[in-house]
């Protein structure tokens, strides 16, 4: 992924900082129920959403089952249909391949290459953006929360808005002192008002559009049986970069495969109503290869692994993969609330990045490591998911992972679970322990110091230890 | 029907008087229930750690104490989704690295058998007026075992409204988690602490004296909190209050 | 179309990372059973098969995405397009190949026709509206679809103008729900599916209407005959 996020401090680090950030916790606080309430509202008036989830687990859980067979199916259909079809095994060849055909569409080597980018999440996993500008070509992020991410020279903390994490105060003052420097400049007297805002956006971004040659995007879905690309959307930014260069683009990664056309019935109804709590989202582009005369005249399809496999091997893991990135794990996610989306050092923050992310780039690192601990288990994202990842059995799954692979702080845990396991598999040590306790009960310090025990009172107080433990109570009473 | 009573490890050695509580609302109810000594945790904190292996004794210890009983009844909604969530998965993982099916024939044996004591009261008693009296403003928190994955639903409402002198009050943001989460309390303090201070508040701001769940590891979180800044609120297990007569009062 | 082949991708580096890929996918999958074909359980529609329900809703859901809905009678529909150009101060708007004549003979704005030479996106960036007809329109989910036939165009046509007028027959363009729309629609046309003017949710996850699509998406529901009890003129908003 990004080396942006190299050297990221492991999350609960990372989580310290932003829990005190008011700012950012009322930002978030704000935007997450705000969405999450209508999320349930628009879920509701559907009687067969339970249905429909069902299906759409099982169409994914399907197509997973023989994602080679369907990937040669939706190759060809790609191809037949006028498109060309690349194979990345990771970011760096992804990013190559990008580049290469961005420099094959230009018309001389001394002008400045652009791009128009519609929001894409595979594009920000591999770094594109960064890879592009090393190579002389400026990416013009089009859609308002990326463009309001690239301005500010910030890092997306959400997978559908990006920019959630800023207040509409904090957006003006980035498009007044930042939409120059990239382009037509924002408005005078621009107020913060989300209308005015995104009236900023059409004007600036406008004139990108209208001599935009190279569209690059992701998608949300590719169907194999016909080869067709569906990107949902609401602004009209996709469409603009879909629509109007001369090239198109899209960086897709492996998993976004249905099988058949009408599969796309079940996820257009639950995508939207998951993602922005829509009955539908205002725009939703379909195209299969190229047509004549209607948009761009060569279309390339790059088919992205970096670390899509290694999960699709996990039996509990590869569940993940259902993901169709709608983020409403994130809005009802008491952690993501509160942490907020930087914390998780990736761009698959919250719940589902929590099991993504470890499983596309391993546990090697600090904040890989700490992903899955990043979770009380509380299991709302898996109540909400659209698609039913059981995100809290992944979890779990991952933590033992991480705890097999031993690193630090797991060693010392591993060995005091062992003891622990020991006494509670023997009752007679377990109730004579119990009884020191409770005798000792006076003596308890109201803080404890030390790993573990301090970070428990540092902010409660320790239960008061009963006279005598349950079994001695039964003993004396009941036999 | 022979009933046993799975206590827990965190009630047994830090809240008898929940453990004790069940038994006198089972007693008063007709029911014989026995505490089979050969219990002692179901495993949850380890499992829910990353260490499946290390949770497998438990898993056979808990098969042991509690054969032959019908049902095991468990003042506790978290362990009770450990045995029916998770056991099955330890067995099939077992089963998966070729360790043979005792452990999911353990899990086979004893989901069916298992009941959080609010599922038992109303669902196989047939008893939502448990005869208890406890005059009280109470708001009821629930927990995130009991409420996403046995899918408790209105049973301990239904319970807390007949208790006579309650005066049950809205919870704001009821659903929402209390940031205990077990070791996450501790792996991720910062977060937790900042879950657990708007529980608090949504708490405080119903002006209920009592604030009751149904599980007690979450009200150890909570309570410890509520403690700390000398709230006039106390955490309380549902068990105690359905245990309060008019009798015997619970103050 | 389901037997495997052998294509032709464009440089050796990614056919072998072709193969690399297809090969790990095989490994990852070597244990796994394939999975059955998915239970189509949910519904086809949640509406009452009546068109005039049907109709209603498709009105409502439109409506509630803030598109400006109106209803007319075929021999009406000239005019009122008139009067929506000359409402919005239109001086020009784009016609795609095989639009009715007769829409636009109620009107003196210029015409652009998209046909011969075709607009540039500059020249669309310079029209103030254009007009379309659609392929289908779905009421659940208040959305209108185009396929780029006769009438519709291609997709830069409605995309750069401000406003856009699309015409709907009610009589045989409408379906219930996205299940009924799915085996109407040709995967092989480019389709762009529009419910409501461009919004986004990206300021504090608050919906606000126009961004870069159309900011105006007037949407007329045609009828042939008059219709007893419908509702008439122009209602925004719910």
């Amino acid at each position: 992924m990004s080396g942006t996020y190299l050297g990221m401090p492991a999350f609960p680090e990372a989580a310290h900082e932003a829990v005190r950030n008011d700012t950012l916790r009322a930002n978030l606080r704000h935007a997450t129920h705000t969405i999450r309430d209508k999320r349930a509202v628009a879920v509701a008036e559907l009687d067969d959403w339970t249905e429909l989830r069902e299906a759409g687990k099982q169409i994914k859980e399907h197509t997973l089952s023989r994602l080679d067979h369907y990937l040669v199916q939706l190759e060809e259909s790609v191809t037949a249909a006028g498109g060309t079809v690349h194979w990345a095994a990771d970011a760096e060849e992804a990013n190559r391949i990008v580049a290469d055909l961005v420099k094959a569409t230009g018309e001389g080597d001394t002008e400045k290459r652009e791009v128009v980018k519609v929001k894409s999440m595979a594009t920000q996993e591999i770094g594109l953006n960064e890879a592009l500008e090393a190579e002389g070509i400026a990416a013009y992020e089009t859609d308002l929360a990326e463009l309001i991410v690239q301005l500010g020279e910030d890092r997306p903390s959400h997978i559908l808005v990006p920019a959630i994490h800023r207040n509409r105060g904090e957006i003006r003052d980035i498009f007044r002192s930042e939409m120059e420097k990239w382009g037509r400049a924002a408005p005078e007297n621009l107020t913060d008002s989300p209308a005015e805002l995104a009236e900023a956006a059409r004007l600036h971004l406008r004139e990108k559009f209208l001599r935009a040659e190279v569209g690059i995007s992701g998608a949300n879905f590719m169907v194999a049986e016909t080869g067709t690309m569906v990107v949902v959307e609401s602004e009209g930014n996709g469409r603009m970069c879909l629509t109007l260069p001369e090239t198109l683009i899209s960086v897709v990664g492996i998993e976004k495969i249905v099988p058949t056309w009408r599969d796309l019935e079940v996820f257009l109804q639950t995508l939207p109503r998951s993602s922005t709590a829509e009955r539908m989202n205002p725009y939703t582009s379909m195209w299969t290869g190229t047509t004549d005369a209607d948009g761009p005249k060569a279309f390339h399809l790059v088919l992205l692994d970096n670390g899509r496999t290694d999960t699709l091997a996990d039996e509990v893991g590869r569940q993940a993969l259902r993901c169709i990135r709608c983020s409403a794990c994130l809005n009802v996610c008491p952690v993501y609330e509160r942490a907020g989306g930087h914390a998780y050092g990736s761009v698959y923050p919250g719940p589902i990045g929590a099991i993504l992310t470890p499983q596309l780039r391993g546990t090697a690192s600090e904040i890989d490591a700490s992903l899955p601990y990043a979770s009380s288990l509380c299991g709302a994202c898996y109540d909400v998911c659209p698609v039913a990842i059981d995100i809290p059995e992944v979890l779990v799954h991952l933590r033992e992972k991480v705890a097999e692979q031993g690193g630090p702080g797991h060693r010392l845990e591993k060995a005091a679970i062992k003891a622990a396991g020991w006494v509670l598999d023997h009752p007679a040590v377990l109730a004579a322990g119990e009884r020191v306790a409770a005798k000792t009960r006076r003596l308890h310090p109201k803080k404890l110091p030390g790993p573990g025990a301090s970070q428990w009172t540092d902010s409660r107080d320790l239960p008061e230890m009963p006279a005598e433990p349950f079994r001695d109570w039964w003993k004396k009473n009941r036999t | 029907m022979r009933v046993a009573l799975f206590a827990t490890c965190v009630n047994d050695a830090v809240y008898p008087s929940t453990a004790i509580a069940t038994v006198k609302v089972l007693e008063r109810l007709g029911v014989r229930v026995d505490f089979p000594a050969a219990q002692t945790c179901c495993g949850q904190p380890q499992y829910n750690t990353g260490y499946r292996r290390e949770t497998e004794p438990l898993v056979h210890r808990m098969a042991r104490a509690f054969e032959g009983y019908d049902h095991v009844v468990t003042p506790s909604g978290s362990c009770v989704a450990m045995v029916r969530d998770n056991y099955p998965r330890i067995g099939r993982k077992a089963y998966a690295e070729g360790r043979g099916s005792a452990l999911t024939d353990v899990a086979d044996s004893l989901v069916p058998r298992a009941y959080e004591l609010t599922e038992f009261l109303v669902d196989v008693l047939g008893v939502t007026d448990v005869g208890a009296y406890f005059p009280h403003r109470v708001t009821y928190h629930p927990s995130c075992h009991g409420l996403r994955m046995l899918g408790l639903g209105e049973r301990p409402r239904r319970l807390l409204e007949a208790v006579k002198g309650l005066d049950l009050v809205e919870l704001p943001g009821a659903e929402e988690c209390c940031g205990f989460g077990g070791t996450f309390a501790v792996k991720n303090a910062d977060v937790s602490t900042a879950m657990g201070a708007d529980k608090v508040r949504n708490s405080l701001s119903t002006g209920a004296d009592v604030l009751c769940g149904a599980d007690n590891s979450c009200l150890m979180h909570i309570g410890g909190m509520l403690r700390r800044q000398d709230a006039p609120q106390r955490a309380l297990h549902i068990a105690e209050i359905l245990a309060s007569t008019e009798e015997e009062p619970l103050v | 179309m389901t037997s495997p082949s052998t294509p032709r991708p464009t440089s050796s580096s990614t056919s072998s990372s072709r193969e690399r890929i297809l090969g790990r996918v095989r490994a990852a999958l070597a244990d796994a059973p394939t999975a059955p074909p998915a239970a189509r359980d949910y519904l086809t529609s949640h509406t009452a098969d009546d068109p005039t329900v049907i109709l209603d809703l498709l009105h409502e859901n439109l409506a509630d995405y803030r598109a400006l809905v109106h209803r007319t009678e075929e021999r009406e529909l000239p005019s009122l397009i008139a009067d929506l150009l000359t409402k919005h101060g239109a001086g020009s708007v784009a016609v795609p190949p095989g639009l009715p004549a007769s829409w636009l003979s109620g009107t003196a704005v210029e015409q652009r026709h998209d046909e011969g030479a075709p607009l540039t996106p500059y020249d669309l960036d310079a029209t103030d509206a254009v007009i379309t007809g659609c392929a289908l329109a779905i009421a659940e989910t208040g959305t209108i679809v185009l396929d780029g036939g006769p009438g519709q165009g291609r997709r830069a046509l409605t995309l750069v103008p401000d406003v856009h007028i699309c015409v709907v027959r009610a009589a045989d363009q409408v379906v219930a729900s996205v299940p009924l729309a799915m085996p109407r629609l040709d995967p092989a046309r480019p389709l762009t599916w529009i419910s409501g003017p461009s919004a986004t949710s990206d300021i504090e996850l608050d919906r606000v209407e126009g961004v870069h699509g159309p900011r105006t998406l007037h949407v007329v529901l045609v009828t042939e005959t008059s219709a007893p009890g419908g509702r008439g003129g122009t209602a925004a908003g719910s």
